[in-house]
Formats: C-alpha cells, structure tokens, sequence
C-alpha cells in the first residue's frame, strides 16, 4: 500500500538543494508550514526562489528564511506589510530581486503549470507597467496579456488533514494558494496537524488528491505564525 | 467640516447603489464600511480574494480562528452558507466575471475612468500589487469610495492619473465625500451632491471637467 509519510520535517527537506524554486503556501500568516520552513532554515539551501503571495511577518518562518540569507529571489504579489520589514529593507539594499506578479495572475500561473499549460491570456495588467514588454492579443475586441506557467521544484504546504496516500483537506482560510501549489511542485511536501488512515477521508470531501502529493510529515500540533509574531519570536 | 458626507455616509451612499443579491468584493479602509449599511431588504454576499464567499463580521475577541482572515489580512466569521475555496478559483470568480461589484478606496481616478490605487511610482517605495489589477479587470462594475481631494487638497479626480495605472478605463461610479459622480463617456458626471454641497464647490475641486447633474 501506498505510504508518502516521512519520519520528520528535517528528512522531508533534507534534498532540497542550493538554487532550487521554492513554493510556500499561505496567505500571509494562514497556512504558512512553519516547521517545514523552519527545516528549511535548519537545512541551510541558498540561493532559493521563493514563491508565496507575501514575504513573511516578524523573523520567523518565511521572513526569518529570507533573513538567513538564504534567498535570491521572491516571486509575490504583495510584498510588505505593517510586519513585514526583513524583505523591505534587503530589497532596499539590493540583496534580493523582486518579481511583482498581480495575485491572481500568480494564482493562475501557478494552476497552469500543475495543468501542463505553458501560458494564457489575461486582462489583468493591460494597459499598466506590469504588462511592459509583454505579448498582447485581442480576443472578440478586448486585449490580454500574454503570462507563462510557473513551475517549481518543490512546494512546502501545511494542511488539516492528510492520509498515506497524500489525500488532503485544508482549514478554513489556510487553504488559499496551497493546492494548486502541490499541483505544480515537481516534489510536493506537506506538513498535516492530522494523519488519519486511507479510506477515513471521505473521497467526496478531499480537496487535494494524492497524486499532487510526494512526502507528508506529520506535525500535530503546528505553532501558528500570528502566535510567534504575537510573543515576539525569533527563528532560530 | 461641516457640509457634505462623513466615512459612514459615503460607504451608506454607495450601499444603496448595489442590488439586492449582489456578490460583492470590497477593498480595504472605507469600502469596509459598506457591510453596516446594507439597505433593508437587501442581501450582498461578500467575497474575498483568499478563499471565502460568504463572509461575515468580525469575531468577538475570544472567538477568533486564526486561519479565517480576509484579504486585509483581518480576522472574519463565515456565514451560514459560506464556502471555501483555493485562490485559482478565487480568481476565477473575480476574473470571470462572477463578482457584480467591487468597492474600492483609490489615489486616483480620471475622467475616463482609469484607475490608479497601487503604487505612487516612487524610486524608493516597495511595489506591491496584491490582487487590485484583478479585481479592475474582472468584476462586472467597479465602483470607487474616496474623498473628493487629498489631505492637502489635491483633486484626486482628474483629467488624467499621474500615478501608474491599476487599469485603464474601469470606474463606473465614484461616490466622494461631496458628490456622487459617474465617469461618462463625455467625463465625470455629477449625479448627486452631498448635502450643502454646491455643483460650484465640487468643480473647484475636481481636476478635470465635471458636468452638473441634470
């Protein structure tokens, strides 16, 4: 029988390697893995490009990941916030390259290279900077930008609860960017607050299916990033 | 300031402006405000970009979830009836078509309706789109909240944006603290001034041509 469990969060990120693209799930701090991110500091791989809608709170998960130094590159839409200083000042001081995707453009870009679609057509973005040096095309009188997939190799999601199989369901809002990530991760890792047998989730009821998966670790009781940044945290 | 529309009396405006049934997305600060101001007998159901149809008010203090936020990154409720869903679908909703309308605050917004609410194009500032080219491009009508100028009196209707564009040509109708104004195909438009407000006064702080209601 099929088994994608993985002793530990160390062991699920131990191949990431230097130079690899990383997706991270969440919407700023909902859904954010945590503990595979901090497996990730633990790991030291540098000269990553991350993907996630943000760029981390306080200096602990994404934020403190960049602040080790181990980043080159954030593909994100939204790259500040009122806790967000760790990226703002390294992108001020020109450490660290910035790609600003439109939200759901990076949503779809990312749904299009877990479906096999090299690129799409979207109006988002015309007629503004973000469509410069892009291809364009009318479609029945109305313009669209042309956008290309992004793949990654790796995506590191957190999830409500998993099965052997790679099975998952998500929590509320913490769902966001995270399956269509695991859709388009060459190697999909995922952190489960419940492991629960093949067959206890019901089929009708799985969000993400098991072959989106590749390694699942469980943490049952995973720190919430608003929990670290609420008691100051620093990691490590 | 004495005449025209307070915060909650712009947002109640506009509220009365969206129909009964409507899926609505709103934007942070003022548009906000709309959800205390649903006309009687009306119903909207509010969206947001990361993943809920159906959101509700705030929690009480102790009956916070941490992993339900809205796009402001603000802790909400679900309503009975709400769904969940990933941020592809999110978007799909916006960008479809799906949404009917979406309330946004903005810096600018000139007489052909193009928008500028993202960036203000400074050397230093820190680029951040979030979800707003989206939302412009997607929803059926896109109506903007603002005040008629700026802190220091700048007219933020104008002839044309000097701040880079969120999108070209999508504001349908603006309601300001002095008028409501709709963006024509000959330019703004007043539709309606805000008590002991004058056509005269909000001309004087527009900055473009503005045609008197009729």
């Amino acid at each position: 029988m099929i088994n994608k469990q993985c002793p530990s969060a160390a062991e699920a990120v131990a191949d990431i390697a230097d130079g690899s693209v990383v997706m991270i799930g969440g919407f700023g701090a909902s859904g954010s893995p945590i503990e595979l991110i901090h497996a990730l500091i633990d790991q030291g791989a540098k000269d990553l490009t991350l993907i996630n809608n943000n760029t981390g709170n306080g200096e602990v998960g994404l934020a403190a990941l960049i602040a080790n130094g181990q980043v080159s590159k954030m593909i994100c839409s939204f790259p500040r916030s009122s806790q967000s200083k760790v990226f703002p000042a390294l992108y001020r001081a020109g450490k660290i390259e910035l790609e600003l995707v439109p939200q759901g453009t990076l949503a779809e870009r990312i749904r299009a290279a877990g479906s096999g679609i090299p690129a799409f057509f979207t109006p988002t973005t015309v007629g503004t900077v973000l469509a410069t040096g892009k291809e364009t095309r009318e479609f029945d009188g109305r313009t669209y930008v042309m956008e290309p997939w992004l793949p990654a190799d790796y995506a590191l999601i957190k999830c409500e609860v998993a099965d052997p199989m790679g099975n998952l369901t998500f929590n509320k809002t913490a769902r966001n960017f995270s399956p269509i990530m695991c859709m388009a991760a060459t190697t999909t890792i995922v952190q489960t607050r419940a492991m629960v047998a093949a067959g206890d989730i019901d089929p009708e009821h799985v969000v993400t299916p098991g072959i989106f998966v590749n390694r699942v670790v469980d943490v049952p009781h995973p720190i919430h990033e608003d929990s670290l940044i609420a008691e100051g945290a620093k990691y490590p | 300031m004495s005449a025209g529309w307070t915060r909650e009396q712009m947002a109640a405006r506009a509220a009365q402006d969206i129909p009964d049934g409507s899926y609505v997305n709103l934007g942070i600060g003022i548009p906000e405000l709309v959800t205390q101001f649903v006309p009687e007998g009306r119903e909207f159901i509010y969206h947001t970009e990361n993943g809920l149809l159906g959101m509700g008010p705030p929690p009480a203090e102790d009956e916070i979830d941490l992993d339900l936020m809205n796009a402001g990154k603000k802790y909400v409720t679900a309503l009975p009836g709400a769904a969940y869903f990933h941020h592809a679908d999110s978007f799909s909703m916006i960008r479809g078509g799906h949404i009917d309308v979406c309330v946004l605050g903005t810096m600018q917004v000139a007489a052909n309706g193009d928008i500028a609410n993202w960036s203000t194009g400074a050397p230093d500032a820190i680029p951040a789109v979030g979800g707003a080219m989206d939302l412009v491009q997607g929803v059926k009508r896109i109506f903007v909240i603002t005040q008629h100028t700026t802190k220091t009196g700048e007219p933020k209707l104008v002839e044309k944006c000097s701040y880079p564009l969120t999108g070209p040509g999508v504001v349908s109708r603006i309601f300001s603290n002095l008028a409501v104004v709709d963006v024509t195909p000959n330019g703004f438009k007043v539709v309606e001034l805000a008590p002991g407000i004058t056509f005269e006064e909000v001309e004087k702080c527009t900055g473009a041509a503005i045609l008197p209601p009729e």
